[in-house]
């Protein structure tokens, strides 16, 4: 009986948003199921693309060779769809942790990682890693060891960046799907390391 | 429209100019004016600057990935000297070092 919603007025962009959303209906250049398959298509999408290249690199050395040197052509022989997406692919190694942001607004590899997580869009996020990469990743409990160095990649323009993880110490032997549970959309933004076996 | 020619090569030394226009532009304010190496050329892009004006943003320019050590870039950083940051930095914003 308490639930009597809550009324509060369109912000500027919500305004916009449902605006330029009904002119599209209403001049016939999309219809409104249109619209909302794409969201929901959009909302259900998780990191498990992103996990499934992760995990055919770390079987597949010819593979891996290949993502690196060009992400979007790997991912189309996966048979991966990403449109309007140049990927590249930075390695983790014993030697070089990497970290993904993007400063200016949010990009991120929607079509391999999902929605973006909010952490990854706010303000903090994207000031300080690029400032103070190495306290952002403690506090998600990712501790780089000093002689490990630490390359933060700002997607300013037109590239989209994904992390390769380190495959997992006692992963020896595992196939593809079996390791894809290991991959976390985390890790591959770079902010944490993939889950131990 | 032909893109324009890319004028860096990978390892150069370049720096980013230390501009600031008006309107939508990619290169963020931290790395105005910062020294770095070309990492890669990108391939080349239509100018954001000119698209977020409604024009077409040709000929389309090299974009490049410039590597700078965080010590360079931050006088205070914390962390080893060889962290760097990778941002995405269009030709017209470039000048040689």
């Amino acid at each position: 009986m308490s639930d009597l919603g809550k009324y509060a007025p369109l912000t500027y962009f919500q305004l916009m948003e449902v605006s330029l959303r009904e002119l599209l209906v209403e001049k016939g250049v999309l219809s409104e199921r249109q619209i909302e398959e794409a969201v929901a298509d959009m909302r259900a999408r998780g990191s498990e693309r992103g996990a499934r290249v992760v995990a055919r690199a770390w079987t597949d050395p010819a593979f891996k060779a290949r993502l690196l040197a060009d992400g979007t052509a790997a991912c189309q022989a996966l048979g991966l769809e990403v449109p309007a997406l140049r990927l590249i692919v930075v390695e983790n190694t014993p030697a070089v942790h990497n970290v993904i942001v993007c400063t200016l607004c949010s990009c991120y590899p929607r079509m391999l990682l999902g929605l973006p997580p909010e952490w990854y869009k706010s303000r903090n996020y994207r000031s300080r890693v690029v400032r103070e990469p190495r306290a952002v990743l403690a506090e998600f409990g990712t501790v780089i060891p000093a002689q490990v160095t630490i390359r933060v990649h700002d997607s300013t323009a037109d590239m989209r960046y994904m992390v390769l993880p380190m495959r997992p110490a006692g992963t020896e032997g595992w196939d593809e799907e079996r390791l894809a549970a290991l991959v976390t959309r985390d890790s591959m933004i770079g902010v944490a390391l993939p889950t131990a076996p | 429209m032909k893109p324009v020619e890319p004028l860096f090569r990978p390892g150069e030394r370049v720096r980013v100019m230390k501009a600031y226009p008006l309107g939508h532009v990619r290169t963020p304010y931290y790395i105005r004016g910062a020294r770095g190496v070309i990492e890669r050329l990108c391939g080349a892009f239509a100018n954001p600057e000119e698209l977020a004006q409604m024009r077409d943003g040709l000929p389309a320019r090299p974009l490049y990935r410039v590597r700078f050590l965080q010590r360079e870039v931050w006088p205070d950083y914390r962390g080893s000297c060889d962290d760097t940051v990778d941002v995405e930095i269009f030709q017209h914003w470039l000048e040689r070092t």
